[in-house]
Parts: structure tokens; sequence; C-alpha cells
């Protein structure tokens, strides 16, 4: 049990020596090195707006604005900060700009006024069947999952994105949605459990009924 | 709630997230793995949990929409080249560009300093023997570039740094002040660099010159 008590990591490590020379040469007008500085957080960069805007479309404008105001601030960044973390700050404060615009959210928000500080309770206590991480390989799985998180309220989903999936960690989080340090944990807590009661309900519904277990391991 | 050395379901309940993110006091961790160890159905729940953050936390959960790298990348390429940055629309305003600098800020050197009628052919060949990799500075709104330091930069605050070719890519103009010595005018012919090997530009030029 001891070995199971962390999971969550919040890879905090400053940039590689690579990524600080880019940094520093696009600070000195290399404006074309950009690109390649940006390229491997680019995916994650989609994903943070994607969890606001919850449209591709949107998301990819907005991701291509972030990255044109990341360039045009470069020389505001300093090198205490992770990189990506950066750019995704930036990338969430303009998909927030962007749905504020955005009438069409105006009814989520309504919906998101329920009260978050009530408790959830888990719904599954059944054991725990692992997914095994090479089921990611089946673009189903992948969707089921991805369906699973849309189905959350907002402000679960773009907690959880930017915590586990962005690896922002929690302070970070908070900043970047402007949010309380409590609201966030309060969230995350209610994003994982409600999760976790979505894939295991998944399992009742076969979505993994395929999977590829190693050999030997039980899934349940 | 935490006070009670008896730990039930609904604590672990309402700690899973942050016993997962090492976020619980010693003592009450202990107490809840006392409990994952008696409890199956808290166990599933720390399983299970831990199991969502690991399978969302994965690259792959990730994907992007087809050309989607390509798509940014041509986008940056493209700021780079925006309007009133390009190349190719400024040379069309060359001239006349030159004809505006020149009133402005040139004149007054000329009226100080007896300076050669062909300044004016300076902007039309812009930067031409100025070391492409020399460290400029730009500022917001204006259409030049200088050495670093100048102080005939507008809007300090807001300047940024490129390399001399990237300025002259993007359209900006040579400030005839402080890169006046790479500069084909009549005074300043002295066009080899090698003559002006130090790497640290020169702002000191125009004072040598009596510039303002």
């Amino acid at each position: 049990m001891a070995e199971a008590n962390v999971v969550v990591n919040n890879s905090g490590q400053a940039g590689t020596s690579h990524e600080l020379e880019l940094i520093d040469r696009v600070q000195r007008g290399e404006n074309a090195l950009f690109y390649e500085l940006v390229r491997p957080y680019e995916r994650r960069v989609f994903a943070a707006a994607m969890a606001i805007l919850r449209n591709e479309s949107d998301a990819e404008d907005v991701a291509q604005e972030a990255m044109l105001k990341a360039l045009r601030a470069i020389r505001q960044f300093r090198a205490d900060a992770r990189f990506s973390t950066w750019l995704i700050q930036i990338t969430v404060n303009e998909a927030l700009m962007r749905r504020r615009k955005d009438r069409n959210n105006v009814i989520e928000a309504i919906d998101d006024r329920r009260d978050e500080e009530s408790d959830y309770a888990p719904r599954d206590f059944a054991d725990w069947r692992e997914i095994p991480s090479e089921a990611l390989e089946r673009k189903e799985v992948r969707q089921r999952l991805a369906q699973a998180l849309a189905s959350l309220d907002r402000k679960y989903r773009e907690v959880f994105v930017l915590r586990d999936m962005e690896q922002l960690n929690i302070q970070e989080t908070a900043d970047a949605l402007g949010i309380s340090i409590a609201s966030v944990k309060t969230r995350l807590l209610r994003a994982r459990l409600m999760l976790r009661d979505l894939l295991a309900a998944g399992w009742e519904q076969g979505w993994f009924s395929r999977l590829p277990f190693e050999k030997g391991t039980k899934p349940w | 709630m935490v006070n009670d050395n008896i730990v039930n379901c609904e604590h672990v309940w309402h700690k899973i997230s942050n016993y997962l993110e090492d976020d619980v006091d010693a003592s009450f961790r202990s107490r809840m793995d006392e409990h994952f160890q008696t409890c199956s159905a808290c166990r599933s729940l720390l399983e299970g949990t831990r199991n969502v953050i690991q399978l969302y936390s994965d690259e792959r959960m990730i994907e992007v929409p087809s050309g989607f790298g390509s798509r940014l990348q041509h986008r940056l390429a493209q700021s780079r080249r925006a309007p009133g940055r390009s190349w190719s629309p400024w040379s069309a305003w060359l001239v006349p560009l030159a004809a505006l600098l020149l009133i402005t800020g040139g004149v007054r050197i000329a009226s100080s300093r007896t300076v050669p009628q062909p300044l004016l052919s300076a902007h039309a060949q812009p930067a031409r023997n100025i070391p492409p990799d020399m460290v400029v500075v730009v500022s917001a709104e204006a259409k030049e570039f200088h050495v670093p330091g100048c102080e005939f930069i507008h809007n300090k605050e807001r300047e940024r740094t490129l390399t001399a070719k990237e300025a002259v890519d993007q359209g900006y103009v040579p400030c005839v002040r402080c890169l006046r010595k790479y500069l084909q005018t009549a005074s300043a012919g002295r066009t080899s660099l090698e003559m002006e090997a130090t790497s640290e530009p020169d702002i000191a030029g125009p004072k040598q010159d009596g510039g303002e």
C-alpha cells in the first residue's frame, strides 16, 4: 500500500537546457524559433482550450491566438517558472475571455451554479477493475473516456483537465481559473470520484470488454 | 472529523483526492492506510480514483485535430509577415518613408551639421552592410531598427530585440543615427564592417558625428 500513495506528480522541473536556450534566443528576437519552442506543448495547449470551450474549431483558434500572445509576451517570461505552465495559463485566460463573449455558454454557466459544496457520495463500491493504460491504444476507449469527461459540469471538467491532464499544480490551477485553492480541491475530488463512477458504469456497458490484459493479470 | 481516532468511510471519501495529492497530515494518512487495509470498498475507491488519474494523464488522451500543428506553425509564420511588418509591401513605400524620416529626423542632423545630400539613398538601399546577425531593437509603432541603447528609440518600454536580418525581413529600416556608419551615405561611406569589428554596437556614432 505504501508505494500506492503518490500517483499525482507535478513534473515541476525546470525546462531542459535546450528549451532554456530556445527561450533565450526567441527572447532575443529569433521569432522563427518560437514554433520549435512550443511544439512539445501544442497538444496540451489545445486540450486546455478544448476543456473550456468544448468546440474544436474555437479551441484551435484560441490556441493559435494564445500562442501569438505568448510570442509577443515572450520577454516577460521568467525562467523560474515552467514554460509549459506559462503557455497553458495564457491559453486558459484566452479561452475564458472567448467564452465570456459567447452567449451559448450562458446556459452552462447557470448550470454551474449548483451547489458545489454538496457532498458527492461515490456510487460504485464493487471491486475496481483496473483499466490498463494499454487500453488507450484503442480509439473507442479514448472516446469513451473523453465522453465521460465531457459529461462533467464545466467547473469540474476544467479543474480536472488542468490538474490531472495538464499537470498544473493546485496553486497554478487556482490561478489559471481565478478560483480559490479550496475550490480546486473540492472540485477535483468530485471530478475524480464522478469519473471513477462513470468508468465503473462503463464496465457494465461493455466499454472495456475487449481489453488486452497482460498475461496473468486478472482485471477483476 | 479528523480529531476522532476512528476513520470511517465517509472521511475517506472526503480525503481521498488529497490523499493522492499527498496533501493530508501524516497521522491522518496513517489512519487512512489502516482503514484501506480493512475496508475493501474504500480500497476499491482508492484504486479506481488512482486508475482514473493514470488514464487521463496519459498523453494519448489528448487528441488534436488533424493538421493542428502545421496550421499553428503557419499562423505563427504569418504573424511575422503581418501587414506593416512584411518586406514586400514596405519596399514600395521605402522612398516616401525615407523622405518622411528625412523630414522628421534626419533634417535635424542636416540642419546642425553638413550632411551629404545622398542621405536619402541610404534608406532606399537599407541595411545592406549591416551584419545580419547584429542584435538590434525595434519598438512598437515605429518603423526603424536601432542598436540597443540608441537614444532615438521611441517607446522604449515596448521594445523588442531581434537580429538585423529579421528586422529587415520584417520591413524595418535602419535608424539613420545609430546605424549611420553602416549606411552608404557619402559621409559614412566606409561600409566595410570589418573596420567596425566590435560586436557591441557603437552608439557613440551619432555623437561623434555631432548628430544632435
